[in-house]
């Protein structure tokens, strides 16, 4: 706690604290009362929450690329969805023949194709230890190639973004094609089993809550603590002033590609969280849109902050939810006016506002 | 993928390791420590630079001075590695080409460079600025477990007294007024322990006697390392340089001490226009 200097900091420890009680309380009433007790929270409430907090460790870690090294990643969406894939090539090949057609091996949409045998990509995704390295691995080495490329010949600003934007844009073509092997336009679903345990079960759903915010909860530390380090004062250094930390003899393409492969493979955890409490993967997670509203959380959360991805986060998909409930014509047209209002009033996000108030109430 | 990346950086890994061994064999036997010889740069037809070929020995305090436009600032670029000359030749000692160097491997060989606009990190502490500034391993790993020793720690606080900041450890550099971001980014000059100092415009909104403790610092480094200061003050030029290079339209007009040049009738038509 001293190392990272999180003691002094009222509104980190804040959101921590109530991170924790949800990771714990939640699960562990409904685990262990019985289901018609008040405190037994509903299968839904579990189960949105979870997504909540999964959507809370993307927008961390788009934070920590944008708010703190100054790369506007517009793509960051990318590798949620490549993560949440391959949880989802795991959870397919654990539905063996339970599925429509009973094929052992080969998943539904791979027999209504008339496929014979097993794309080589599918291989070692029944394995849970190998689905859970990709879950790293495939993020981590996409945003490898494409940083070193990017950075390598100084791409920056507007441009990177559009070209992060095109990335996932690309994808979502890709994915949509049935000759991927992916599922096409309906992606991965109808998932049976996490481990051998039924992925509907009360109990399966209440662990991934807990699972989902200790990830989260690590998820902060680390990154609290690498922006503590020297290379967090590089990175921030390289935000204000790219050209000038050259200068200074670091190679500025090697901070920003460490620290976006690392983000990256942040991104692909949340969506193999992600992926077995929605109960469905699919192309739309690579839609550019997404990647925009990741964007938006962070900036109204506070960049720069952290914790502020994790509050804008929570706050703009529970308003999603209550609001694409009520009217879900006008969802798109109030998080815009949300986004020009924080924009023009609150430059520092919600945080910013909270921080002020904590002064004034201070002097 | 994967073997595509580990050879991309394997190759680099040699690149970068290739240059810090040329870097020990700083080859200064002849004298000179810069050598720049028929250097040209130019910018959609105007020519910055104009077959310019300038010697700095090592040890040496080297003033530029010309009117503006002269191609003073280009030089630097030209020498850190930010703009690529059309033609000519830039060596740092006898063997080492910086043509063939980018940024960052020019500064870890040992060429560092203070701005003419004050270039601080606003967002850091006058403290963790010059931490950045610090001679260590500047790859990515190294500095993200990398802790200050003693050593290091008392390395910092000495220069921060040096450049009179003693009181401003934890304020942000942004907050700084133009003259102490001036003395901030020398410090973070010194740091660097440099053995070539490219210095651009220094004394730019200090106070007289914040421009008297410059010259002070800039002398009593005189020896240690090689300094080349660009500046337009010719009062504090004078005080300073034993010698002095005269740039006009990209190439060098003249050179000699203040008093030579300052008598020579290109020099002051040049400067009057006459």
């Amino acid at each position: 706690m001293k190392l990272i200097g999180l003691g002094d900091d009222k509104l980190a420890m804040t959101v921590l604290f109530v991170l924790a009680a949800v990771t714990f309380i939640i699960p562990i009433c409904n685990l262990m009362l019985p289901a018609d007790s008040a405190l037994h929270f509903s299968a839904y409430t579990v189960s949105l929450l979870g997504k909540y907090l999964t959507f809370a460790l993307l927008g961390l870690s788009l934070d920590l690329v944008w708010g703190y090294c100054g790369i506007l990643a517009l793509g960051h969406g990318a590798f949620f969805a490549l993560g949440g894939y391959a949880m989802g090539m795991y959870l397919m090949r654990q539905i063996g023949t339970r599925g429509v057609y009973g094929d052992p091996l080969l998943p539904d949409f791979m027999v209504f194709l008339n496929w014979k045998e097993l794309p080589w990509y599918w291989l070692g995704f029944d394995q849970f230890w190998f689905a859970m390295l990709m879950v790293v691995l495939v993020p981590g080495v996409l945003a490898f190639v494409f940083g070193w490329l990017a950075f390598r010949s100084r791409v920056t600003g507007v441009y990177l973004s559009i070209i992060t934007q095109a990335l996932t844009y690309a994808l979502l073509l890709a994915f949509f094609r049935n000759e991927m092997g992916f599922g096409g336009n309906n992606g991965l679903t109808d998932f049976k089993e996490l481990l051998g345990f039924n992925i509907q079960s009360e109990a399966v759903r209440a662990i991934l809550l807990m699972l989902s915010g200790m990830a989260l909860i690590s998820a902060y530390l680390i990154c609290r603590w690498i922006v503590s380090t020297k290379l967090g004062r590089v990175i921030t250094a390289i935000r204000d002033q790219e050209s000038r930390v050259r200068f200074l003899g670091y190679r500025v393409e090697m901070f920003k590609l460490w620290i976006f492969v690392f983000a990256a493979m942040l991104a692909g955890i949340a969506g193999a969280l992600y992926v077995p409490q929605v109960g469905i993967i699919n192309p739309s997670e690579f839609s550019p849109l997404n990647s925009l509203e990741i964007v938006i959380w962070v900036a109204m959360g506070g960049r720069g902050t952290l914790y502020g991805a994790i509050i804008g986060a929570v706050l703009v998909n529970y308003s999603k939810t209550v609001l694409t409930g009520l009217m879900p014509e006008i969802w798109l047209f109030s998080l815009g006016a949300v986004f020009v209002g924080v924009t023009i009033l609150l430059p520092d996000g919600i945080v910013g506002l909270l921080k002020r108030r904590l002064q004034e109430l201070q002097s | 993928m994967n073997a595509y990346a580990e050879n991309v950086f394997g190759e680099y890994d040699t690149r970068v390791r290739g240059i810090m061994i040329s870097a020990s064999e700083l080859d200064v036997r002849h004298g000179p420590i810069l050598y720049l010889e028929d250097v040209s740069v130019s910018f959609d037809g105007f020519k910055a630079l104009n077959d310019l070929s300038l010697y700095i020995d090592a040890g040496e305090l080297r003033c530029l001075i010309g009117p503006n436009g002269a191609g003073k600032t280009t030089l630097m670029d030209v020498i850190t590695g930010k703009t690529r000359p059309d033609t000519g030749s830039v060596f740092f000692g006898q063997t080492i080409d910086l043509l063939k160097m980018d940024e960052p491997s020019i500064a870890q060989a040992g060429i560092c460079r203070k701005f003419q606009k004050p270039s601080v990190f606003d967002a850091l502490t006058v403290f963790e600025n010059l931490e950045l500034a610090l001679k260590t391993d500047r790859r990515t790993w190294s500095t993200l477990f990398h802790r200050l020793n003693g050593e290091q720690r008392d390395r910092i606080e000495q220069i921060i007294e040096t450049i009179g900041l003693g009181t401003c450890h934890q304020l942000r550099a942004g907050a700084l007024s133009h003259g102490q971001k001036q003395w901030l980014e020398i410090g973070m000059l010194l740091m660097q322990e440099p053995k070539v100092m490219l210095v651009d415009e220094p004394i730019a909104g200090m106070t007289h006697q914040e421009i008297e403790r410059t010259a002070e610092l800039l002398l009593s480094l005189q020896g240690h390392h090689s300094i080349v200061v660009v500046e337009h003050d010719m009062e504090f030029v004078r005080s300073i340089a034993s010698k002095v290079t005269v740039l006009h339209e990209g190439s060098v007009l003249t050179e000699g001490t203040m008093d030579e040049v300052q008598n020579d009738p290109r020099v002051i038509q040049v400067y009057l226009g006459g």
